[in-house]
């Protein structure tokens, strides 16, 4: 492992580390634009120059791997010259149109004038116009003239998602980013381009002019659009309510996992929030006798479902679960079902279309907890047998979690018939669908960016997602509900008192050998591999 | 006057045909080639000095030489026929009336680098040097010369012909490659070095078409009598293209010795019309240009260096004293900026900036800081790209306002 020094600091890196990460890693940062350690290198944006002693003139830190001995300067008088120069190069043609752009307050053009430019402009000439405003898929528009012809996106849709739909055409200050003849960008992973675009020339449509970046807060959380769980940042908009629409949910970002989804997530993903700031939400509690809806308090909504479980006895009740839960949310299910004696549990019901998959990071299970039912045993029972049971009125009590059963893979005339055939129907999910309208007793569930927990995603890397807004109305956390259920029950399992997820899952931890010796803050970012 | 080594055939009828070529003794020296080691080739190329007379004058024999040892890799053998340089037209002429002197020299070269395929990128626009080269391969391959087991010797050797584009920038080495390789014509990033990971990613030489012709001669005469043709650092002879406002311009093979003053009023017949000199650019447009007054200069690379300038493609344009010098600027500042590939970006900026404030300064809109901001774009610039296309454009820039300076201000208008 070559070991130098850089700016003083001497630093040990792997072998073939570039001086950019070897200088991270030594906690000195090199501005760059082009580079991006997702991606080959290219060398082309010149602003990652830095001093190596005994070479004659400053070198890329991108393209110049770290070797044993070498001494490195980052802030000699001439590598300082040399970004300047450069960042007034990146700038001469830039329309410097910061006030309407939506990269403004996160573009790095802006961020290394102030850190690395702060030259006098000099450019007094006409400069060069290129097209703008030019979507170049579902998802994705194009400014040329903000353009600094990085080839980031190029890279990535060459290299990582190998669809090749862009290029840069031209020549010299006329080069443009643009598509191939016939070629739109429309793969999957196609807002991934507009994360590493370092400045404006790439937006996202379903984002722009939404709200200013430096109104948005962030928090980390866990994509739940497939079992994969990529690493997501949520970005809200609650500083200014108004914009945005009024909408919370302003936007997701990938955030670096390098076991999961290393830089990237899908469009799939990135662009399914919309639901969680839907007005189908569920909101409180409600009971529904006769085609009438009544709003219940909480301690009225779990004292009905309390008494409506003890009129049935425990085989006259079946569970449907749902993958979307989460681990704890499941655990506390699978003590109370325990505490019941209730066998007819199952969280697998099929989907309707069955989801499409790739190699990159999309699974067919849309789920993104499917692992962690399994694990939790939460698969005990049959969900078609479930559904059955209930048709033919065996199953009297039938508790649905999040599912809509009629736009599910069963056939719509079963489910009807489950459904009627089944004297109580409880609906526990976040939001409003076919199955919950003819519910007798609907309890809203936070949606999990609204609450704090665990996924176990398809690899068995169980990884913590945040709170990063407050529940809509009077919705709770899954495992809160059944705490409370639980403990109307007279149950008094410790997983039905906790107050915090934390405590839910130090529980799981202790009964569920797959997640032994498993502590919630020890799952850090990163996450945690399942026991074998 | 010196022998002719280059242009010894150029006035022949048919010189481009392999009979002619063989008159004159032709493919001798590829028989002479065939029976040596291949490490022998290559000592004998670098002890005739011979260096590259394309631009960048780098010893042909140590280039080949970095050829990995014992690589079992394919390697290839590409020859620079992308003459783009303004003010260069000698290998034109090396196509089309001696083309048998570059196969037979790319034949040699390819046993010396253990090379089984070679391509010449020849440049779109030349369409005879191209249909010429093209014929003479042919000939060749009929001829047992290319192909397997050449001679009898179980050495096996293919020659592609391939046509650029159109692009000055597909003359820059791995930019040429870029484009062979049939991606757009940039330039790559170094190391890797194309002698480690060249064309289709194998180690791969590439070579000017003069370079590669004088291999032949080389090999027939031995490297020293090459060296001896020329100076202490620089063997043999080589081609010029004269241009410009001389009485005979013209493609004119001299020593490298040869002095700039020489080659104007001995070789080229003065000045046309009787006219003063005002400015030479030696080497290609890249070359920072001389004036009238440094002259006096050895036109070899170490030479043209002392005196602050490059041999480059020894392309050797001359003005008289017609000519406005800020125009030439504009002129040949329009040339970079519309030929620079647009990956870096020093270059994809500033070429087409610095052109802009020519043309206005030419036009009589100059401002009075323009000249001092030219100069200061052009030396940040410098230096900080990929391959050496800007720092050519930098040439004419820098000694263009530095050597003419008042010429310049005076279209600058005065502010009231």
């Amino acid at each position: 492992m070559p070991k130098l020094t850089i700016d003083g600091k001497e630093v040990e890196v792997a072998a073939g580390t570039n001086l950019i990460e070897a200088a991270r890693q030594a906690g000195v940062e090199v501005p760059h634009y082009c580079y991006h350690p997702g991606l080959s290198i290219a060398g082309q944006c010149r602003l990652c120059m830095v001093d190596i002693e005994k070479n004659p003139r400053p070198q890329i830190g991108c393209n110049t791997q770290a070797a044993d001995g070498m001494v490195v300067h980052t802030q000699t008088e001439r590598v300082l010259e040399t970004r300047k120069s450069i960042m007034e190069f990146h700038l001469v043609n830039h329309p410097l149109d910061c006030p309407v752009c939506d990269q403004a307050g996160e573009c790095w053009l802006q961020i290394y004038y102030m850190r690395h430019g702060l030259y006098d402009p000099r450019m007094v000439d006409e400069k060069v116009h290129k097209p703008k405003a030019v979507p170049l898929g579902p998802h994705v528009i194009l400014d040329a003239e903000r353009c600094i012809l990085c080839s980031r996106c190029v890279r990535f849709c060459d290299e990582v998602t190998k669809t090749g739909e862009l290029g840069i055409f031209n020549r010299g200050d006329h080069s443009e980013i643009g598509l191939f003849p016939g070629k739109t960008l429309e793969n999957n992973y196609s807002g991934n381009v507009i994360d590493i675009c370092p400045v404006g020339a790439l937006t996202d449509r379903d984002f722009r002019f939404q709200v200013r970046v430096w109104y948005l807060d962030t928090g980390r959380s866990i994509c739940n659009g497939c079992a994969r769980g990529c690493n997501v940042e949520v970005h809200t908009s609650r500083r200014r309510p108004h914009h945005n629409q009024g909408r919370r949910i302003a936007r997701l970002k990938p955030r670096h996992n390098p076991d999961v989804n290393q830089w990237w997530m899908c469009d799939v993903g990135r662009y399914g929030f919309g639901w969680i700031d839907d007005d189908s939400r569920l909101l409180a509690p409600l009971r529904r006798t006769g085609g009438a809806d009544a709003a219940l308090g909480w301690d009225e909504a779990v004292t009905a479902l309390a008494e409506a479980v003890k009129r049935y006895r425990p085989e006259e009740i079946g569970i449907l679960a749902s993958p979307q839960m989460s681990n704890e949310d499941l655990f506390v299910l699978q003590r109370l079902a325990a505490h019941l004696g209730v066998a007819a549990v199952d969280h697998r019901v099929p989907p309707r279309v069955p989801g499409e998959e790739d190699d990159l990071l999309l699974r067919a299970d849309r789920n993104p907890n499917r692992r962690g039912a399994e694990l939790i045993g939460l698969g005990t029972g049959d969900a078609r047998g479930i559904l059955d049971g209930a048709r033919q009125r065996r199953i009297k009590l039938l508790w649905i979690f999040q599912h809509d059963l009629l736009d599910s893979g069963w056939p719509p005339a079963d489910v009807t018939a489950a459904l009627a055939g089944a004297e109580m129907v409880v609906f526990q999910g976040p939001s409003a669908n076919a199955t919950s309208a003819g519910a007798h007793l609907v309890l809203p569930s936070a949606a999990y960016v609204e609450r704090e927990g665990t996924f176990t995603n398809f690899q068995g890397r169980v990884q913590r997602f945040r709170t990063v807004v407050e529940p809509l109305g009077e919705a709770q956390a899954d495992w809160a509900i059944l705490g409370r259920v639980g403990r109307a029950l007279g149950g008094a399992d410790p997983a039905f008192s906790a107050g915090r997820a934390e405590q839910v899952f130090a529980g799981l931890a202790g009964q569920v050998p797959a997640f032994s010796g498993m502590s919630y803050r020890g799952l850090r970012d990163a996450g945690q591999a399942v026991k074998a | 006057m010196a022998e002719k080594i280059f242009t010894r055939n150029f006035d022949r009828a048919g010189s481009h045909t392999l009979a002619v070529y063989r008159e004159t003794g032709g493919y001798t020296a590829l028989a002479k080639a065939l029976r040596m080691e291949p490490p022998a080739i290559t000592e004998e190329v670098k002890k005739s000095n011979l260096r590259g007379l394309g631009g960048a004058a780098f010893p042909t024999g140590v280039k080949w030489s970095f050829i990995p040892k014992g690589s079992t890799a394919p390697k290839y053998l590409v020859i620079n026929a992308d003459e783009g340089e303004p003010g260069t037209f000698k290998d034109r002429y090396l196509m089309e009336r001696d083309p048998h002197a570059m196969i037979e020299g790319m034949i040699i070269a390819g046993r010396a680098i253990d090379s089984r395929l070679a391509f010449v990128y020849i440049r779109g626009e030349y369409v005879k040097p191209w249909q010429i080269v093209s014929g003479a391969v042919k000939e060749a391959y009929e001829a047992g010369l290319l192909g397997k087991n050449i001679q009898g010797t179980g050495f096996d050797f293919d020659i592609v012909v391939h046509r650029g584009a159109g692009a000055y920038i597909c003359g820059e080495e791995t930019g040429l490659l870029s484009s062979l390789e049939g991606k757009k014509g940039w330039p790559k990033i170094k190391p890797p070095f194309p002698a480690i990971k060249g064309a289709f990613g194998q180690p791969t030489i590439v070579n000017n078409v003069e370079t590669i012709a004088a291999v032949p001669h080389i090999i027939n005469r031995g490297g020293e009598w090459f060296a001896g043709l020329g100076t202490k650092t620089q063997g043999g002879t080589r081609l010029y293209s004269v241009s410009g406002h001389v009485v005979r311009p013209g493609v004119v093979e001299a020593p490298v010795s040869v002095t700039l003053r020489s080659l104007i009023y001995d070789q080229c017949g003065g000045m046309r019309d009787g006219r003063k000199l005002k400015a030479v650019v030696p080497g290609g447009s890249s070359a920072p240009i001389l004036t009238a007054d440094e002259i006096d200069v050895t036109m070899d690379a170490d030479g043209l260096k002392a005196a602050g300038t490059m041999i480059g493609s020894a392309g050797v344009i001359v003005m008289d004293e017609t000519v406005s010098i800020p125009e030439a600027l504009m002129v040949v500042a329009r040339f970079y900026a519309h030929e620079s590939c647009g990956q870096c970006t020093p270059c994809r900026e500033s070429t087409g900036w610095i052109y802009k404030m020519a043309h206005r300064i030419v036009e009589g809109k100059g401002r009075k800081e323009d000249l001092d901001t030219i100069l200061d774009v052009a030396k940040r610039g410098a230096g900080t790209t990929i391959c050496a296309f800007y720092d050519g454009a930098v040439g004419p820039y820098v000694s263009y306002i530095e050597k003419f300076r008042a010429e310049f201000e005076a279209l600058i208008p005065h502010e009231a």
